[in-house]
């Protein structure tokens, strides 16, 4: 097998901003092969956002990093500030959650994108600005020569997702980061722009890593489904086989408490409890005082990713 | 004082009930709201946004009433509208048979209504503790200090915190699901009638909102409730309402029972909302979507159907005919209405059903 497009070893993040560092990512290992899309799945506080970033070295100083990441041939953790300047955008891009916060308010989104094309490549501004336009056609944002020169203000959040899908793909990248790019859509914009991103995933052959906490949405985009918990990977696995058969009680539990299962019961199942403290993590499996199925080992052991059967792989010592 | 042990009796053998149950405990009709658009007037045209604009509706005692919509539709300014923080344009509110701020004084109003916001740490004051935040209400409303702690004890241990450990806090030190629990209890400490929930629990993550769902479902039950329930989640919609309200750009454009709504909707832009939710099926994903374009701007809504540039129906008379809501749709429901030339017998949409002879 071809080496996979993306390859995180052991990554582990800590912050160490407030009076106790916070473990947000514990030893997070997993691998994206070219032209494959996995949904990273979790809950607020479960590390997925922080295990991307780490992807294009977002984090502020002061970071605790370790591990080794691997994006395209080029070792992330080793890259010098310009060629890591380099890698952004041309490699590695990325599709924020709210786009009128990921744009700059002052210059037109026609500036924008010719600014990021001819930062990566030698090409004069009007061929930039002819690619912009090409982009924005790709996207289909109507009447895109009116749009290139309006603000980010101007424009519906639907349509500035667009234009920074557009900006991300602007040099060509061969993976795309996308951190829960339709949470703050409406519905019927949502399926739009996930349709667009499956779209020029396929067309580019991108590899995709998108971050979601909406299983629906990870099973309308995803080929896989890495299921995180308290910053480790759970549960990980084609997206038919951990939709249908869950193995992990976190993510049996995350599937059971959908509302749409409720048929005509009058109480959702639930998942007893809350997270756990990233500033006190239990010694053994993070999910075990909430697991239903919990064991005295659960306690003191932390389970290990390890394979079950075809392709998946889930990180619970029932299956150890 | 309130006991959890011993719940308020149900709304049908409330004191308060004036109406009986046949009455709606709210009907709104023709509610309009428009805000004025800043930097227009002058030696400008006057903009307005139409957020509300003509809405009737009724919420039945003891119901859910769901509402569903996109951003701009209206709905959180309804439910603002509802709770008189803001003074509608026009438009009648009637609670309980009684017009609010004519016969059934303000205040009376207000402690029977209340409302659970999305943002659970800006919708709590920072330097009150929890049960000052709590017991806050009931003493502004003439309730001595120390019934109102305990009933703010009594409150929070009815939402599942235990008040030896919860009661002083301050809402900072507390989880977002917890702060929910608080700003349910609050609104609960003047024993309501009416709640509204706008967006309650969107902002929570998804075992956290089965949870407070459940919550909610309890307290329904024990305090005799009626939920008006806004959200942009169908699935929970479907889960927690007796029946729903679809709004487009400060319009109604379908109201009726769930089942009804879910299964046969009779407005072309509920269909395309359902058909617009992930598929929980890898092998039955999305191929086109339902819609396309955004969701118009509500400053200058289009004329006639203001859905019509997204209708995939769309014909010319619908540029020019206002809708108007249709009862007794094809699902042979007499509270099912729906907003559609093609659902009203005698428009001249092509499909619009035929006249019946009288």
């Amino acid at each position: 097998m071809a080496d996979p497009m993306i390859d995180i070893d052991n990554l582990s993040v800590t912050f160490n901003r407030g009076r106790k560092p916070v473990k947000a990512v514990n030893g997070v290992s997993l691998k994206v092969k070219a032209g494959e899309v996995v949904a990273l799945l979790g809950e607020s506080g479960s590390g997925k956002s922080v295990t991307m970033r780490s992807l294009l070295r977002l984090h502020p100083k002061g970071t605790t990093i370790t591990g080794r990441m691997r994006v395209a041939g080029q070792d992330v953790t080793e890259l010098s500030a310009r060629q890591i300047a380099d890698f952004r955008g041309a490699v590695t891009s990325m599709v924020f959650q709210e786009p009128r916060l990921a744009l700059d308010p002052v210059y037109t989104l026609g500036q924008q994108i010719t600014e990021t094309i001819m930062r990566h490549e030698r090409i004069g501004r009007q061929a930039a600005f002819e690619r912009a336009l090409k982009l924005f056609e790709k996207v289909r944002i109507p009447s895109p020569e009116r749009r290139l020169k309006t603000y980010p203000h101007e424009m519906s959040g639907g349509m500035l997702q667009r234009a920074m899908i557009a900006m991300a793909l602007a040099c060509n990248p061969k993976v795309l980061l996308a951190d829960e790019p339709t949470t703050a859509l409406d519905a019927t914009v949502q399926i739009q722009i996930l349709l667009l991103i499956r779209e020029l995933q396929a067309e580019y052959g991108l590899s995709v890593i998108f971050v979601t906490h909406d299983i629906g949405v990870a099973a309308e985009v995803a080929d896989r489904i890495a299921v995180m918990y308290a910053g480790r990977i759970v549960e990980e696995g084609a997206v038919a086989d951990i939709i249908r058969d869950p193995k992990h009680p976190y993510t049996q539990g995350l599937l059971g408490a959908r509302v749409e299962l409720a048929g005509e019961r009058d109480r959702l199942v639930t998942i007893p409890g809350a997270p756990p403290d990233l500033t006190d993590m239990p010694k053994g499996c993070a999910f075990a005082p909430r697991c239903v199925r919990v064991m005295d080992v659960c306690g003191n052991t932390v389970p290990p990713l390890i394979g079950k059967g075809e392709a998946g792989q889930v990180a619970c010592l029932h299956y150890a | 004082m309130m006991d959890a042990a011993t719940p308020l009796p149900l709304a049908s053998d409330d004191p308060r009930d004036r109406g009986g149950p046949a009455q709606p405990l709210v009907s709104v009709r023709g509610l309009v709201r428009h805000f004025p658009v800043k930097g227009s007037g002058f030696l400008k045209p006057k903009k307005v946004v139409s957020a509300v604009d003509g809405v009737d509706f009724d919420i039945l005692k003891g119901e859910t009433l769901g509402v569903v919509g996109e951003s701009g539709c209206g709905k959180s300014t309804t439910a603002r509208l509802l709770m008189q923080l803001m003074r509608p344009d026009r438009g009648e509110l009637l609670f309980d048979g009684e017009s609010v701020g004519e016969t059934l004084p303000l205040r009376d109003y207000r402690r029977q209504v209340q409302m659970v916001f999305q943002d659970s740490y800006a919708s709590l004051n920072p330097r009150l503790t929890i049960e000052d935040s709590i017991a806050f209400g009931p003493r502004v409303h003439g309730v001595s200090a120390k019934v109102a702690i305990g009933r703010a004890h009594d409150l929070l241990h009815r939402v599942g915190l235990e008040p030896g450990r919860f009661a002083g806090r301050y809402p900072h030190e507390l989880s977002g699901g917890q702060r929910q629990r608080i700003n349910i209890a609050r609104a609960l400490a003047l024993e309501p009638r009416l709640v509204i929930l706008d967006e309650a629990v969107s902002a929570l993550d998804k075992s956290v909102e089965a949870q407070v769902l459940n919550l909610l479902l309890d307290l329904k039950r024990d305090f005799g409730l009626t939920y008006m329930f806004i959200s942009h989640d169908l699935n929970v919609v479907r889960f927690m309402c007796d029946r729903v309200m679809v709004m487009y750009l400060g319009k109604v454009c379908e109201i009726g029972p769930r089942d009804a709504i879910f299964d046969a909707p009779g407005h072309p832009y509920t269909a395309a909302l359902l058909a617009s939710m992930p598929k929980m099926d890898p092998g039955e994903r999305t191929l086109v979507p339902p819609l396309s374009g955004d969701p118009p701007n509500p400053i200058d809504p289009p004329q006639g159907c203001r859905f019509h540039p997204r209708c995939s129906f769309s014909e010319d008379i619908c540029t020019r005919v206002t809708p108007r809501l249709v009862t007794g749709l094809a699902t042979g429901q007499s509270q099912h209405a729906a907003a559609c030339l093609m659902r009203d017998p005698g428009a001249l949409h092509s499909r619009a059903p035929a006249l019946e002879e009288a």
